[in-house]
Parts: structure tokens; C-alpha cells; sequence
């Protein structure tokens, strides 16, 4: 149990940019994802604003180079697009040499279709090839089967928004057991009627841009997006002399325990996630140089998650913003969206802006970062909270 | 490494098995091609109020993990772990045909919360008030092998000491009739029991929950000792050859394997891998299969771990469960494998305490 964990590739599409250099390019210009939104005819696309991809399925298709009879949900179609990328920036150019496993999560799945063509599966046989395609585990099945994955471990986890950092804390404890010596993860999830509908009628959808730590935030902006990063043991970093991007230093999934979709008021599964986080690490909290914060702009994450960093990081709390601003909250996928992003700022030594931000909440005296800020940086922490109160943190170090 | 034990089990499935005294005693057979739960009272253990407004998932869910919980003599784990293909499907087709039917209007937001698909781990979490590592599989057929390879590490290195898994899933009118129109489910059949014999396309269907307590210390309860547990999305190698080379990694021949579950469910299809073990490796290995009780679901494969479990226990194959018959007596080493569809295909190696 003494085995690092290397990142050595990554890859990311999102509402900011199609590849890593394109988000970062954003991140720091300050550029903001999120719009009205244009793929979905949602009888609500007036009152919401989301983080949605320019391209249209098909021209996903068209890239990926699927047969017309495919049946790609598009969640699977970001996933691929995110997927290879990671592979190729860590340089892998036959999977299969070494043990390869992908852990992947998605909260939707194949839901886009699903709800397209709900009743007209039973009428007409069209549309019925995305029948398959429904169930959660698909999407990771057909990345697995684009990247060359075969005969290997390949699994989904889905627990709501924390989903994509469980699924890098699982790949992290796979390579430390040596269970593999490779693992791709990450997470993907594509905007819905399902989601957007689902989350209005839980009156936390803003209608303007999300303004996460704000006293006057009024809700979350969905986006889509994917995200993958390839996890690998020393072994390979060793023999193949791999540039390593970063570590996956420490990790802790804890639950609140408090109630089935709100966080405990004090973020009790949060502190906990954090403090068990730096533990595996073996870092203090002063140690920590930036929080990238879950931060979805609704009333009761920020207030849980704020006074869970207090808890942990008492009068010494560290740069902390949330980048949701920027991508909308892309549920299953944002605990890897935000991985990449922690990875960028650990390999750029820059602190992202919390933007939006414009008046101090009143519950405790805690400000994100709200400038883009240079300053040397060693270990950056990333929570994911979900429902379920599902708490996930992951630390992203450049030492191992 | 410590070992880990199979320290309590318990099944909510189409047969009457919530009952852990009882033993595929007096066997359900049924002329539908889906094999719904036989119901324990759940008021018995969840109050009225709570359980009217719970998805049946949920439900099976918290009563099952109850009746792991109590035979292991715990009342909190450090961990739960659960697998579930399509989690609360019925609260998603609720909310689906909801969005459809009123134009996206007049929705509340009850189905959209237990459509989740960690909403059943998150509900015995809130039930026992566990704090600890909380995580939901949803990879098809390999959705509780990944729970029970996850809850294996945890405890093999000792990251914990007594984790709750399980696999649950729950029937849905919408989702089942999809499944009848791609073919997915047989047309008819005449009794669940003789599914393997049906020559027919498609399997019946089912649902059920089965949890388990497993711990790194054994138990009075305890059933079994987990040996290994390995998962692959596809196949290459000829299904023979890839089980002896999970076995020789385990350091175990094929003789001596004493029982090999296997998870036919009588799609012609798709169960020639089945079917080839059967015939080769282990032609003279006594085999069982359990489809046909519980029908076929994602997490059908944790009614196959529950049977194995209670096999090496109580050290008696039900008649019903046996697929030839070679006059086994004795079981130490019990194999299991499944897939679904020829993909996610899985290998668990029980072995007797």
C-alpha cells in the first residue's frame, strides 16, 4: 500500500473548450461556458442557462467516425472524445501492454435518448438500437471498446455528483493494491430534460449565471462535459520513462448521513471526506496551497461546504474558488473536469477565479479567490458532493 | 493481506428466501415472463409512513441490508457498497413519462431523488447513520462483482473492518416492455422453472436484493471465505481457458472445484459460454445454475453469490439449483460465473470456512 499513483495523461471536452489546452486557455482568460441553451427543446430554456458543447451529435459522429446505424448515446460520444485524448496525451500507443482498466461514471447514461424516444420504442422500430444503449454501464462499454480495452476490468460508478472523483479514488486504490498497473478514469454526462427538468423541481436551477460563495446566489447552471485521466503505477512510469503530469496523492469518500438530497448544514460528510483525504496523504492542512471547491451556487451546498472548509482548515483556509462559473455543474463528470482543472493549476501554478463572485456570505467570513492569482503550488485539494450525501475529496500533488 | 469472510447474507428474490431459516425449501414456480419479489412485510421493519413513500428498490434495499446487519450482530458497518443496474427504474419511468405527458410542467421532485442510482446506499446509509465510504456500481451485469472486488480491497488491506454490499434492482413496466420489443425477454413460457429448456430467445426477467456483511474477522454466522473475484468487459480468450487461467492465479486446479454456479438464464443466444464449461472443464464437476428462481436482472449474480454462500454453509445443494448430478457430498471450493449478453463477464471463488 506504498505505491504512488502518477497522472500521465488527461483529456477533457466541455462547454469552455474540446481539449485541455482550449479549457485552459479559458480558465485563465476568464471565459465563461455557460449560455442559453440551444440543443434541448426544453420548455424551460428561457428560465435556465446551462454549460452545453457547440457540436451537435451528429458531427460527433462524424469525428468519432461511427457507422449511421450506430446507437451512441451522446453521453457515450463525449466520453470517447475526452477518453482518447487522455490516452494519447499520456503517449499510450498500445493499450494492451501493460493491465488496463477503466473506471468511468455517468449519472444520465443513455437518458438523452431514452426520453427522445420513450413511447416510440413501442410503436415504431426506428430508434430502437438506443434501447441498449439506456442502462449507466453502456457509455463506459463503448469508450472501453474505442480505446482497445479488452478482456479487463472496466466498471461505472454512479453516485450523483461526486460520481467522477469515486471513480479516480477506485483507480487510484487499484494501482496501490496492484490490481492493475494502468487505469483510465474519469466521468461523462450529457445535458437532459431528465436533469434539467429534475433539478427545477428541486428549485435550485438558477436563471442567470451561477455565482458560487455569493450571499445573493440563486442556484446551479447544468453543463455536459467528460473528462478522463490516465492513472499509472511506478512501474510503468519507471520503464517507460513517462513524464508524470501530477500525483493523486490523497482521497476519502464519506456520507453525511443527514438527508437524502440536502448537506447537513455543518458539512459533516464533507469535513470528514477532507480530513480522511489528507490523511491517506499525509499532508496537514496548511500544506494544501488551493481548494478546487465543489461550489455549485445553490444556497445549501455553499453554506455546507464553506463551513466544512472552516471546520478543516480553520483560520488558515487556503485559495479556494469554484469553477462551476465556467462549465455549468456537469454532475457525474465534474469530480474529473475539476481534476484536470486542479492538475492545470498544479502544472501552471495559477489559482482559477471564482467568478461571479460579488458580496461576502454572511454565514462565516470565508472569500473565494476572485482574481486569477500566479503563486507557487504544491498540493491542490478538489471536493465533489453529491446526493445521497455522497462526499468525495481528492488531493492532486507534484511530488509524490 | 487479511481474508475476508462472508460473515451474514440475506435475499429478497421471487422466492421465499427472506426467510434465512428456510432453504429453497418450497420452491415459487411461475408462467409470467417476469418473476416478480415474494414481498416480505416490509412494515415489519421500515415504519408505515417511510415505506409509503419509498421506491420498491429502496425498500428491498433497507429491509435486506436489515436482515444482513442483524444476523452478523451489527448495527453499523464502516462501509457500504451496493450494485444496481438501473436503480430506482421505476421512480425514472415515472419521472420520464411525467416530463413527456405534462410538457415538462407540474413535476415534483420525489421521483427525480430516488431515480438516482446511489439513492438505495444513500438511504441505508441515512437508516444506520453510517458516515463511512458509501459508493453505488451501475455496470450491468458486473455491477455487484465490482462491490465485492471494491469491499475485497478495503478489507484485504484493512481499510475497513465490516462493509454492507449488495445488488438490487427492481422491475419497471416501461423498461421491461422495451426489453420485450428488442427481444431481450421471451415472448411466453411455461414455467420459470424450465427456462434452460425453453430453446428461445431472450430470458425471463426478475428482480430482487440480496446483501451481505463481509468482514476481515470471521464471524459466528459466517457462511464463506471470499477468495477472488475477477471481471472482464469482453472476451477474447475461449471461455475454458480463461477460467483456468483465474484459477491458476488463485493457485486452485479445476478439480478442485466441487460445485460450479453458473449464470444460465436460457437465452439460445447467448449461453453457448455456459454451455462450453459444461462440457468441457467441468463435465464431471457437479454444476448448479439459479436463473430460473430469480429470474434474469442486472444484480441476478448476487442471488448467485447468496446461493453459494448458503451452499458452503450449510454444506446441501438444493435439488432445484442442480444442473447434472455427480454425488457430491462436500463442498470447499464453489466457482462462480456469469455474464449477460456476452459481455461483463465475471468469476467469484467462494471457499468453505
Amino acid at each position: 500500500m506504498s505505491k504512488g499513483v502518477a497522472i500521465t495523461g488527461m483529456g477533457i471536452i466541455s462547454a469552455i473548450g474540446n481539449n485541455v489546452s482550449e479549457n485552459y486557455k479559458a480558465l485563465i482568460e476568464g471565459k465563461k461556458g455557460v449560455s442559453k441553451i440551444s440543443k434541448i427543446n426544453t420548455i424551460h430554456k428561457d428560465a435556465i442557462m446551462v454549460g452545453e458543447i457547440d457540436f451537435t451529435n451528429a458531427a460527433f459522429e462524424d469525428q468519432l467516425g461511427l457507422s449511421a446505424d450506430n446507437n451512441y448515446s451522446r453521453t457515450a460520444m463525449l466520453g470517447i472524445v475526452a477518453a482518447k485524448e487522455a490516452i494519447k496525451d499520456a503517449g499510450i500507443t498500445d493499450i494492451n501492454k501493460y493491465s488496463t482498466g477503466l473506471i468511468s461514471s455517468t449519472s444520465v447514461g443513455g437518458m438523452d435518448m431514452t426520453e427522445q424516444y420513450y413511447y416510440e420504442y413501442l410503436e415504431k422500430e426506428t430508434h430502437r438500437k438506443y434501447i441498449d444503449s439506456h442502462h449507466a454501464g453502456d457509455s463506459t462499454q463503448r469508450i472501453a471498446e474505442h480505446l482497445g480495452i479488452e478482456e479487463s476490468l472496466v466498471t461505472t460508478i454512479s453516485t450523483a455528483c461526486s460520481s467522477a472523483a469515486n471513480a479516480i479514488m477506485l483507480g487510484a486504490r487499484l494501482i496501490k493494491s496492484g490490481e492493475l498497473d494502468r487505469v483510465v478514469v474519469g466521468g461523462k454526462d450529457c445535458l437532459s430534460k431528465f436533469t434539467i427538468n429534475g433539478f427545477k423541481t428541486l428549485m435550485i436551477l438558477s436563471d442567470t449565471y451561477n455565482t458560487p460563495f455569493d450571499e445573493n446566489r440563486k442556484g446551479l447552471n447544468l453543463g455536459e462535459a467528460a473528462a478522463y485521466l490516465v492513472l499509472e503505477s511506478d512501474k510503468i512510469v519507471k520503464a517507460e520513462n513517462k513524464k508524470v503530469l501530477a500525483y493523486v496523492k490523497g482521497y476519502a469518500n464519506a456520507n453525511d448521513a443527514f438527508h437524502q438530497t440536502a448537506s447537513s448544514e455543518n458539512g459533516d460528510g464533507a469535513t470528514l471526506a477532507m480530513e480522511k483525504a489528507l490523511k491517506v496523504a499525509g499532508l496537514h492542512p496548511s500544506e494544501i496551497d488551493y481548494i478546487n471547491a465543489h461550489g455549485t451556487a445553490t444556497g445549501n451546498n455553499d453554506l455546507s461546504e464553506g463551513r466544512a472548509i472552516g471546520r478543516v482548515f480553520g483560520n488558515d483556509v487556503p485559495d479556494f474558488s469554484s469553477t462551476k462559473p465556467y462549465t455549468g455543474h456537469t454532475l457525474a463528470a465534474a469530480g474529473a473536469i475539476e481534476a484536470v482543472y486542479s492538475v492545470l493549476a498544479l502544472q501552471n501554478n495559477i489559482v482559477y477565479p471564482n467568478l461571479n463572485f460579488k458580496t461576502q456570505m454572511k454565514e462565516f467570513d470565508i472569500t473565494p479567490q476572485t482574481e486569477l492569482k500566479e503563486k507557487e503550488l504544491q498540493n491542490v485539494l478538489s471536493n465533489s458532493l453529491g446526493f445521497g450525501g455522497n462526499c468525495s475529496t481528492v488531493i492532486f500533488s507534484k511530488s509524490q | 493481506m487479511k481474508k475476508v469472510y462472508i460473515n451474514s447474507v440475506a435475499s429478497i428474490s421471487a422466492q421465499k428466501t427472506f426467510d434465512n431459516t428456510q432453504f429453497l425449501e418450497d420452491v415459487c414456480s411461475y408462467e409470467e415472463i417476469v418473476l416478480p419479489v415474494v414481498s416480505p412485510n416490509y412494515k415489519d421493519y421500515i415504519p408505515a409512513a417511510a415505506a409509503r413513500r419509498m421506491a420498491k428498490g429502496i425498500k428491498m434495499g433497507v429491509v435486506a441490508s436489515k436482515l444482513a446487519l442483524e444476523e452478523a450482530e451489527l448495527e453499523n458497518v464502516d462501509a457500504i457498497i451496493t450494485g444496481t443496474g438501473m436503480g430506482c427504474v421505476r421512480d425514472s419511468e415515472k419521472f420520464v413519462s411525467a416530463i413527456i405527458d405534462n410538457d415538462e410542467q407540474y413535476l415534483t421532485p420525489t421521483s427525480f431523488i430516488q431515480s438516482t442510482h446511489n439513492t438505495v446506499g444513500g438511504q441505508i446509509a441515512l437508516g444506520i447513520g453510517c458516515k463511512g465510504y458509501n459508493f453505488t456500481y451501475v455496470h450491468s451485469s458486473n455491477s455487484f462483482e465490482s462491490s465485492l472486488l471494491d469491499a475485497k480491497l478495503m478489507l484485504q488491506n484493512n481499510e475497513a473492518n465490516s462493509i454492507l454490499i449488495g445488488g438490487v434492482d427492481e422491475l419497471g413496466t416501461h423498461t421491461t416492455k422495451l426489453h420485450q420489443v428488442v427481444n431481450h425477454i421471451k415472448t411466453d413460457i411455461d414455467n420459470s422453472l424450465d427456462v434452460l429448456k425453453s430453446n428461445t430467445e431472450g430470458a425471463v426477467f426478475g428482480e430482487g436484493a440480496n446483501f451481505f456483511t463481509l468482514g476481515n474477522e470471521k464471524k459466528d454466522s459466517v457462511y464463506a471465505e471470499v477468495v477472488g473475484v475477477k471481471m472482464y468487459n469482453t472476451l477474447k480468450t475461449p471461455i475454458k481457458n480463461l477460467t483456468e487461467q483465474f484459477l491458476s492465479s488463485q493457485n486452485i486446479a479445476i478439480a478442485d472445484i466441487d460445485l460450479v454456479i453458473l449464470g444460465n438464464n436460457g437465452d439460445v443466444t447467448f449461453d453457448a459460454n455456459y454451455d462450453e464449461l459444461t462440457s468441457s472443464i467441468f463435465v464431471s464437476t457437479q454444476q448448479a445454475y439459479y436463473k430460473h428462481l430469480c429470474g434474469e436482472f442486472n444484480t441476478a449474480s448476487s442471488f448467485g453469490f447468496w446461493l453459494a454462500s448458503k451452499i458452503l454453509k450449510n454444506q446441501d445443494l438444493p435439488k432445484v439449483t442442480m444442473l447434472n448430478d455427480v454425488n457430491t457430498s462436500s463442498f470447499k471450493y464453489v466457482l462462480l460465473y456469469n455474464q449477460y449478453r456476452d459481455q461483463n463477464h465475471s468469476f467469484t471463488l467462494l471457499r468453505k470456512c
